[in-house]
């Protein structure tokens, strides 16, 4: 399992990956890991009315990548959304990202189970 | 070909004991009546629903509400665009007109809900989100809290001027016999509300409704020999944003806002300064922020101001949401698009009651999602 962000021939980065760049319609040729990366919360919230199959309260954010070290990457940075491993998180924290097996209840929800993957990363304060 | 629009329905938004085919036909019957089109003379039949099959197990309901209705053999389509099904309807109904296609077109909305728990109809909603946000247990008001809290940090705004939003809409929904919420709230009631994905909390959010409305359009020409009584879609637009919300680069801008309202500014040769009145898609408080900025009546991160100051009060300068918007009017949620265009053209001939305000120039914004796809209509009073 890996958080790979997706990268396109002129530079333009993306988590989760497309099969164009949505920036420039290229494809998006290259991928890279975020998961062995920190991040800081854009922002973030504590949903309390989940969906069946998702705790509560489900706290989540939204996480910047930075990633001026990726050679050929022409944006700064990356943002993806994830649940928190703590109810205690603010804004400009650093989080890295944890490995889960399971994020929601695969069965308990709409969507087919067999549709999706239902492992992932939760964010963790440093 | 100039559209115009000659009768407008809707039923009573709320917790309904009828299901979809009976609040389908019901708006449509009404419709038909207000507009004095006879069944036969419907060409093209538009139904904007979201998830009817979700829901309750029902699909075709186009072909199921055509025969209801008496309008065979006229051609007849379901629009979805998730909560944005309704404009969307408006758009492909315009366009059924403008190009000829039809000569008189009816569109339905409408979505039955309230049957299912908050958790059932809110993972249902949940179900158009990106897998890789669907997993984590994503749901559209906890983008809304997000949004807002990025919002409130961002431009120093006061918790306050969120409540003031509710608290408007209520108070324009007393005058809505429509409406699900007839009921004025206070600022303490909507601030010490319980939390819902904080900062905002359950005053933040609309309910969840069944409900219907619907739109009858034509020929300009047709509509000066039916009636005196009509308004014109002087301009319409339609956007698609991001599907996976954080990919945006400014989480502030709806971008499908910003693009849909200038296309229909420049089609009906306006700007934000002609506006006497405006539905927007307050589905979460601070959507109606998020709509005056990309609509381009505030600048970015003032909108709040504007609703500090009185300035989209009924009897401010430019009134939002005389409904009640879909925060005390309800969110049936393809209907929701359909009503709008209800209130804007009651609005512009005279028929909105204790609601009306002086207009002869409405737009209404509809966002499906969390703003991933959107449609803006403008319509202006008849000469």
């Amino acid at each position: 399992m890996t958080l790979e962000a997706g990268m396109c021939a002129n530079g333009h980065v993306s988590y989760p990956t497309h099969p164009l760049c949505p920036e420039c319609g290229e494809p998006q040729e290259e991928t890279f890991d975020l998961a062995d990366r920190t991040a800081e919360v854009v922002t973030w919230t504590h949903s309390t009315a989940t969906p069946p199959g998702v705790r509560e309260p489900n706290t989540l954010a939204i996480v910047e990548f930075d990633i001026t070290d990726v050679s050929d990457a022409s944006d700064e940075f990356v943002r993806a959304l994830g649940q928190v491993t703590t109810d205690e998180v603010e804004t400009g924290d650093t989080v890295e990202p944890v490995y889960v097996e399971e994020l929601r209840d695969p069965d308990a929800g709409i969507k087919v189970p067999e549709s999706q993957d239902w492992d992932g990363y939760r964010w963790d304060p440093v | 070909m100039g559209v115009a629009v000659i009768g407008a329905s809707m039923t009573k938004f709320g917790q309904r004991d009828a299901w979809i085919r009976e609040l389908l036909s019901q708006a449509g019957e009404e419709c038909l009546t207000d507009a004095g089109v006879a069944p036969d003379d419907v060409e093209h039949l538009y139904v904007s629903n979201m998830a009817s099959g979700e829901f309750e197990g029902q699909t075709g309901i186009m072909n199921l509400l055509a025969h209801d209705l008496g309008v065979l053999p006229a051609y007849s389509e379901r629009v979805d665009q998730t909560s944005s099904s309704g404009g969307a309807g408006i758009y492909e109904a315009w366009q059924s007109v403008a190009s000829g296609a039809s000569e008189m077109t009816l569109l339905v909305g409408g979505e039955k809900m309230t049957h299912k728990t908050t958790g059932q109809a809110t993972d249902i909603i949940a179900s158009i989100t990106h897998p890789d946000e669907y997993k984590h247990g994503v749901t559209l008001p906890s983008f809304a809290g997000m949004t807002a809290r990025h919002y409130l940090e961002r431009f120093d705004a006061p918790r306050e001027s969120l409540a003031r939003v509710a608290v408007k809409n209520h108070r324009n929904g007393v005058d809505n016999p429509k409406a699900q919420f007839q009921t004025e709230i206070t600022m303490e009631k909507a601030l010490e509300s319980p939390i819902i994905a904080d900062p905002l909390r359950l005053y933040d959010f609309c309910p969840i409704t069944d409900g219907s409305a619907a739109l009858m359009f034509t020929t300009e020409e047709r509509a000066k020999e039916i009636t005196d009584e009509y308004a014109l879609v002087s301009g319409i637009g339609g956007a698609t944003d991001t599907h996976v919300v954080h990919e945006r680069d400014d989480p502030t801008v709806m971008g499908g806002v910003v693009e849909s309202s200038k296309e229909a500014y420049e089609m009906a040769g306006l700007s934000p300064e002609d506006l006497d009145v405006a539905e927007l898609h307050d589905m979460f408080t601070i959507l109606e922020f998020l709509q005056l900025e990309g609509i381009g009546v505030a600048e970015q991160g003032t909108a709040w101001e504007m609703a500090m100051d009185g300035a989209t009060a009924k009897d401010g300068e430019l009134p939002i949401n005389t409904s009640g918007g879909l925060k005390s009017k309800g969110h049936p949620l393809g209907a929701s698009g359909v009503a709008q265009g209800v209130e804007i053209y009651e609005q512009l001939v005279g028929e909105a009651g204790p609601r009306q305000v002086e207009a002869d120039t409405a737009l209404a914004c509809n966002v499906g999602g969390f703003g991933n796809c959107v449609i803006t209509t403008i319509m202006e009073a008849a000469e």
